[in-house]
């Protein structure tokens, strides 16, 4: 049932709304311009609203629910104790524009979650603005095409994606004015080094490259890669999606990248919040520095500052009204600052640990893996396609019985490359009695494929809703209620 | 080890079931020379006890202030339960609603919140949510390019909020779209609707109020850019929108696209974010319309349930040919907001937005009262205003501050014609008493600098 549908005429949630001021001033406002209707919003008491929505939030999987070995994603456990951090009323309280020196504890949360996430991934400057890993990539590429620009190198109209890149990297690319070229990925799940050299050229801005890649393998031709790049006169950009898997362990600086960016709801642990907020700092070797969005966070005499257009004359410019999604900077520092830096490394150990016990223990479990000759980094990929030709069962089949078994499906059909593919990431605050339950669902799903292919194809079974219609959501479409019309 | 549940024993059989010797031999395929485990930066682990106790000694001594700054930010009471359920897991841990049939907990949420914003605005289809109201804004730029198909001209009112200009500029810059500013009416405070440029234009941008806080003549702007064969994109105020004519009928056709900021509707101000950038539009622009859109349909026994639709749009489908890189939507806010848009109703919402105007009124009326303060506006307002004093703002803010006042932004920085200025905003949080200790504090200060320097030797 819709909130719509709960409303009563002349039903209000009274507490909630305020006083009228001591004289409603409505008519200094020129009558044309005011509205002749009411909005569509309900009239609910205080208590219907709570019912609805508790109820409705129930109807959702989460990580405080249910397991969720979504591949690309490092859906991990979101500490409580960091949105606590954050919530402290004086940071909720504080207005954007508010002077610098309303805000140093603020600043300084933010100034050394900033100096931390240089540390940890080895570049020169990073600034917290980009607001989520897509905005973060654009800043990136924004940041690479100034550098070209200012060297006076305006030719390079080409950005290198590797064909198995998640799909904001090309659309980034395209955002930032560039033609996008694929470079095709070799047996082993590596970048085809012969592809890449034969590709770049004077029109090579740069590359952007996952390490590990969405094929859940190291990049193990990385220095190979960053000579052939750099010698072409492009550079090189970092997509840090899959920093979980190296985090402590192996800095993208090291490994010669000039631009990155880092997603906090993932390696971070904010949350994802059905969708975001995400938040996607960006990080640069010392050459594109100048060119960071705005604002940046610095410490002047134990003053902390943003830095504005003044101090930053050639920045790339701002990516949001003011300082992107300030709250969910405090929740990672918070975190960053619980795990310190012998927890950071144990997250790559852990995330790594967990994601080859469970490779193996699939692989004995009677699944194909699609890179059976390589180490899992914290991900990993099984393809179905052999029992699709045997059953009729898809990855999609696959994923919907898992719900019926109270684990969120791992990413499906990503990345596009692997046929029928499933993208396994357990991330390391899984234990191993919730791998041992995951390998188990998998074996009787396996069973069951083979058994009663059609329990699997109308999955699910266990949920509110059985398996819905996507091609009639897409083709008689109704994306908002209206009263009018008589529900579907 | 925080966050990690591993048992000594755990990790044996795993290692064990691997058949490698230690979690280091994991690593083998990455190339030694790339190891480095070296952090210097990064304090030893923290308990959440002691972590908790930092942030609220920081948060304590950043302290609170009686604020009176708006400029694309409101401060307005959020109902308890907003962010009570909220921040329950189900909704604060979940992922992208993919799973439609394990997610239907967010996707309906967000299809009321469609619903909701495509009323509020008069426009018949919302997406999802944006990132914030300026990023919002640069999207629907993109999208009436897209749309116009012809001019790459988009005209910005210099009365649109000047960082939200800005960061239009940096979104849309790499794309040949050349942005043209438009002139205001110095007397009234209002976008020139006779300052057109002779070029073609894609379309106009109209904000509502804007950034001065006066109330545009929306129909006449709306009406002259669609003469001239340019697409209206209205930027409204969210709370302002329950009470002033929505987007959707401005002027004979209506605006194409609003986008704005959804902050005030259940957002804390929280230094600058999380919040949300809505969008809406009419019906024939929905396949150019960027980010997630949710839809309605039945499961396979004929039951309704919601499901991402139209994903065709977006990067994971269509990669380079996406309409825009975006890829998260603020879920988490958008949630919020539904919540509280529910709570209030159009009654509570309209309220929020009367005892708004209200107070900003009465503290325009006291503030222009003093000697030396005006307001060189003649438009009318929603819940801000632009004050001109005889006196530097930024000493005159200074004072405030060590008040405990925030006292407005200043205007001298981006608006430089207006001499010594600052926005002022009031909403339905300030008390006639928080209205009096500001006036109070601004007669005393502005008396103070007015008065003749007194003498430092007085003759004996």
């Amino acid at each position: 049932m819709l909130i719509f549908e709960r409303s009563r005429c002349g039903r209000q949630s009274r507490a909630q709304a305020p006083a009228p001021a001591e004289t409603d001033r409505i008519a200094a406002i020129p009558d044309q311009l005011l509205r002749r209707a009411p909005p569509l919003l309900p009239e609910v008491s205080e208590l219907d609203a709570v019912r609805h929505y508790t109820l409705l939030s129930q109807q959702n999987f989460s990580i405080d629910t249910h397991f969720y070995p979504l591949g690309s994603c490092t859906m991990k456990y979101n500490p409580r104790g960091a949105n606590a951090a954050a919530m402290q009323p004086q940071f909720l309280a504080r207005h954007p524009a508010a002077p610098d020196a309303t805000g140093q504890g603020f600043l300084a949360c933010l100034y050394e979650l900033q100096e931390m996430l240089k540390d940890i991934t080895g570049m020169a400057a990073v600034s917290l603005a980009p607001m989520a890993g897509a905005q973060g990539e654009f800043a990136g590429i924004a940041m690479i095409r100034a550098w070209h620009d200012a060297r006076g190198d305006t030719a390079r109209s080409e950005i290198l994606v590797p064909d198995a890149a998640h799909g904001t990297n090309p659309a980034s690319a395209v955002m930032c004015g560039y033609r996008v070229r694929e470079v095709a990925t070799d047996a082993d799940g590596n970048v085809d080094v012969a592809a890449l050299a034969a590709a770049v050229g004077p029109q090579t801005a740069g590359l952007m490259l996952t390490n590990p890649s969405t094929l859940g393998v190291f990049e193990r031709h990385i220095v190979e890669i960053e000579r052939i790049v750099h010698a072409a006169g492009g550079l090189l950009y970092y997509d840090g999606a899959n920093l979980n898997a190296i985090v402590g362990r192996v800095k993208p600086g090291d490994m010669g990248f000039d631009a990155i960016h880092i997603n906090l709801h993932k390696t971070f642990s904010t949350p994802h919040g059905g969708g975001g907020p995400g938040a996607g700092p960006v990080g640069v070797s010392e050459g594109l520095r100048q060119f960071l969005p705005l604002p940046v966070v610095a410490q002047r005499k134990q003053e902390f500052r943003l830095l504005d257009e003044r101090e930053l004359p050639l920045s790339i410019g701002r990516l949001a009204a003011h300082l992107g999604n300030a709250g969910i900077l405090l929740r990672a520092y918070a975190y960053a600052r619980m795990l310190g830096d012998a927890g950071m490394r144990r997250v790559a150990d852990f995330a790594t640990l967990n994601a080859n016990y469970l490779m193996v223990e699939l692989r004995r479990a009677g699944f194909e893996l699609a890179y059976p000759q390589r180490r899992a980094s914290h991900e990993f990929i099984v393809t179905l396609q052999r029992l699709k030709e045997q059953t009729g069962v898809t990855a999609m089949d696959f994923a919907k019985r898992l719900l019926d078994k109270g684990i969120h499906a791992p990413t499906t059909y990503f990345p596009l490359l692997v046929p029928e593919c499933l993208l396994i990431e357990p991330t390391e605050t899984e234990s191993k009695q919730t791998l041992d339950l995951f390998v188990g669902a998998m074996k009787e799903i396996l069973a069951e494929a083979h058994a009663t292919p059609d329990l699997v194809k109308s999955a699910p079974h266990e949920l509110p809703l059985r398996r819905l219609d996507e091609v009639r959501a897409a083709r008689q479409l109704d994306l908002a209620w209206d009263p009018a019309r008589p529900a579907n | 080890m925080p966050f990690i549940p591993h048992t000594d024993d755990d990790v044996r059989a795993m290692l064990a079931a691997i058949g490698v010797s230690d979690i280091a031999g994991l690593f083998e395929e990455i190339p030694p020379a790339l190891r480095n485990d070296a952090l210097t930066q990064v304090p030893p682990p923290a308990t959440e006890m002691a972590v908790l106790r930092l942030m609220r000694e920081r948060a304590e001594r950043d302290g609170s202030y009686l604020n009176f700054i708006g400029a694309g930010a409101y401060e307005h009471h959020i109902p308890a339960a907003v962010w009570q359920i909220a921040t329950r897991g189900e909704f604060y841990s979940a992922y992208t609603p993919y799973q439609a049939e394990a997610s239907q907990g967010t996707l309906q949420t967000l299809y009321e919140y469609q619903t909701m914003m495509a009323s509020l605005t008069g426009l018949a289809i919302s997406n999802a949510s944006l990132y914030d109201g300026a990023s919002a804004l640069a999207e629907a730029v993109l999208m009436a390019v897209r749309l116009h198909k012809g001019a790459r001209r988009v005209l910005l009112p210099r009365a649109l909020h000047p960082v939200w200009r800005r960061v239009v500029r940096t979104l849309v810059r790499n794309q040949g779209i050349e942005l043209i500013g438009l002139p205001y009416d110095p007397h009234t405070g209002q976008t020139r609707a006779d300052a057109f440029p002779a070029d073609d234009c894609a379309a106009l941008v109209v904000p509502q109020p804007n950034f001065f806080g006066v109330l545009e003549a929306v129909d006449e702007l709306t009406d002259r850019a669609h003469q001239r064969g340019m697409l209206v994109i209205a930027a409204p105020n969210a709370t302002a929108l329950a009470l002033l004519r929505p987007p959707g009928q401005w002027g004979r056709d209506g605006a194409d696209i609003a986008a704005g900021e959804g902050q005030p509707l259940g957002m804390p101000l929280a230094g600058g974010g999380p919040y949300l950038g809505f969008m809406t539009c009419r019906a024939e622009h929905l396949r150019q319309m960027p980010g997630r859109i949710v839809g309605r349909t039945v499961d396979a026994v004929g039951k309704p349930g919601y499901t991402l639709t139209l994903q065709a749009r977006e990067q994971h489908i269509r990669r380079s040919k996406a309409t825009s890189n975006i890829c998260t939507n603020q879920g988490l806010a958008a949630t919020a907001a539904t919540i509280y848009m529910a709570l209030l109703g159009a009654a509570g919402l309209g309220q929020v937005a009367r005892t708004s105007h209200a107070r900003a009124l009465q503290l325009r009326d006291a503030l222009t009262a003093i000697a030396g303060v005006s307001a060189p506006f003649s438009g009318s307002i929603f819940h801000e205003f632009v004050l001109k004093v005889q006196t530097p703002v930024a000493p005159l803010l200074q004072a405030l501050q060590a008040q405990g006042i925030l006292g407005g932004y200043s205007l001298v920085n981006d608006y430089a014609e207006l001499g010594q200025a600052l926005l002022v905003c009031a909403t339905e949080t300030k008390t006639p008493a928080d209205i009096e200790r500001y006036t109070d504090n601004m007669a005393r200060i502005i008396g103070r600098r007015f008065q003749p320097a007194p003498c430092a030797l007085k003759p004996s």
